[in-house]
């Protein structure tokens, strides 16, 4: 049994396959890197000793064509080792492919198109329908690697006059922010006025993706 | 490469060279270089619209198969597409005047919720440079727009681009609504964007989804062909 004092220490967030015998009674939550801090933090508050964790790169976030087979190989490699196994992706711009090879390799998804709609809870993020339209989402994660994946990936620290062709339909920044961290605020901010837009915070949470972690057996 | 061709002189080089220089500075995404070999090849007596073709459109068709293979990514592609934006405002007035061929007209535009526009602007672009006249209706178009702008230009083709899941039904609504009104059979509808498969243009019943912009106005010219064999055959 787990201590109940201290999160067990297999649920800490896992970047490699559990290959031990025990496997087989646990499930792999096979998710978006852009996820890893988060599910992981959800694991080791509830003392999810049963799940385990695997990412693949967060950069595939923008060559979405090739997530639903990177997520197959991943569940065919878990499937031996693992008792179960579920994907921490949401639709994520596949278009409906991710589905089709969840539903072939019998898995089960996080709900919902993204994840900046599954943080503000699918069902108030479809509510709010075109209201944030004109907004640019940012995340605990965007916020961290904002240089890397927003800035470098567009191209916008070699070209920086291309801002505006990117950016030029946009109003402002929201933060969906997940924590509470002054930190992360100012950073938020500063990326914000880096893209030349304006700026909101809102303070979302894990939305979704709590409720889907804990619930997963 | 980019060393070698601080010391090229544009003037100084012969039609052909200079053509395939435009190729290697389109790819480079080099404007203002574009726009300087433009002006050259009108000075030379070249026809505007060789010059769409030959230089700009071919050029761009190389980054699209490069962009397609994963060898450019999005910032190239948008510096390309800048270059050949720049080339095709000096040639466009002059295509008018020497009324280079018509293919066709078409309505353009992002569905309504969705303000990506990258993909949509390329394929406008590429669609004009291979003849098409093209009406952009830009960002967040509710059904009426579209509408609207069938109405008043009556094009052959309505296109839709979508770059999201959640704004990807959107183009059902569109064809739903021109059937409601009779009007669907009147157009060729071609839809794209990354998230979009053969299938999804299928299920709201649009004639053709195009994965590129080179695969766009090639099925565009089949689609146009088709049409007009259908109605001289009397169908
Ligand atoms: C660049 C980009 C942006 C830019 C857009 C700039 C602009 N002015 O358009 C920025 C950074 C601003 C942006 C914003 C957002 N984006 Co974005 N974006 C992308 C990205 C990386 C590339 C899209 C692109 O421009 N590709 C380059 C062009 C050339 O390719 P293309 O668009 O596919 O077009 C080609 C074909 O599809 C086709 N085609 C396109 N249109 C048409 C039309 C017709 C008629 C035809 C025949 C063919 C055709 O021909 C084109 C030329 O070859 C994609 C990921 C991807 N790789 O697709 C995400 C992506 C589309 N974005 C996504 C998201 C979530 C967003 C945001 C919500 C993110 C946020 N943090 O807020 C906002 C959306 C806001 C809104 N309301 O629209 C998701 C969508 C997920 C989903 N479930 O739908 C993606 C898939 C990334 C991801 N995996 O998360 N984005």
């Amino acid at each position: 049994m787990a201590d109940t004092t201290r999160p067990p220490r297999s649920a800490r967030p896992r970047c490699g396959p559990d290959l031990s015998e025990q496997a087989q009674d646990r499930t792999l939550i096979i998710a978006c890197g852009a996820l890893a801090r988060e599910i992981g933090s959800i694991i080791g508050r509830n003392g999810l000793s049963h799940l385990a964790l695997r990412c693949l790169p967060a950069t595939l976030h923008n060559t979405p064509e090739k997530i639903p087979e990177a997520v197959r190989e991943a569940v065919r490699a878990a499937r031996g080792n693992y008792g179960r196994v579920v994907v921490g992706y949401a639709d994520c711009g596949t278009g409906g492919l991710l589905d089709k090879v969840c539903a072939e390799e019998g898995v089960e998804r996080i709900p919902g198109p993204h994840c900046y709609a599954f943080y503000s809870g699918n069902r108030a993020f479809e509510a709010a329908g075109d209201d944030d339209m004109t907004s640019f989402y940012l995340t605990d994660f965007l916020v961290r690697q904002f240089d890397t994946l927003v800035i470098r990936s567009l191209g916008l620290d070699r070209h920086p006059e291309l801002r505006d062709m990117y950016f030029g339909n946009y109003e402002k920044v929201i933060y969906l922010a997940q924590t509470q961290s002054a930190e992360l605020d100012r950073a938020a901010e500063l990326a914000a006025e880096k893209l030349g837009l304006a700026y909101e915070r809102r303070q979302v949470g894990l939305g979704d993706l709590e409720q889907f972690i804990t619930e997963v057996n | 490469m980019a060393d070698e061709d601080d010391d090229v002189v544009l003037s100084e080089l012969d039609d052909a060279e200079l053509v395939q220089q435009m190729h290697d500075d389109l790819y480079d995404g080099l404007k203002e270089e574009i726009e300087e070999a433009v002006n050259i090849l009108l000075e030379r007596g070249w026809a505007p619209y060789d010059i769409l073709t030959q230089a700009l459109v071919e050029g761009m068709r190389i980054v699209g198969i490069d962009f397609r293979d994963g060898i450019l990514f999005v910032p190239e592609v948008l510096l390309s597409a800048n270059a050949m934006k720049a080339g095709m405002f000096i040639l466009r007035p002059l295509l008018v005047e020497t009324g280079a061929p018509k293919v066709g007209k078409m309505v353009i535009g992002t569905v309504k919720g969705d303000i990506h526009d990258i993909g949509k602007n390329l394929v406008g672009m590429m669609m004009e440079g291979a003849g098409f006249e093209v009406i952009d209706l830009g960002i967040n178009n509710p059904v009426e727009n579209y509408l609207d702008a069938l109405e008043e230009h009556k094009p052959e083709i309505l296109g839709m681009s979508a770059l999201l899941t959640t704004t990807m039904p959107y183009m059902k609504v569109v064809v739903d609504t021109m059937k409601e009104k009779g009007i669907r059979d009147d157009y060729i509808v071609m839809v794209g964007g990354a998230p979009l498969n053969e299938e999804f243009a299928e299920a709201v019943g649009a004639d053709a989804y195009c994965r590129d912009a080179a695969v766009t106005v090639e099925t565009a010219k089949e689609l146009i062909a088709r049409r007009h064999n259908q109605l001289s055959s009397g169908n």
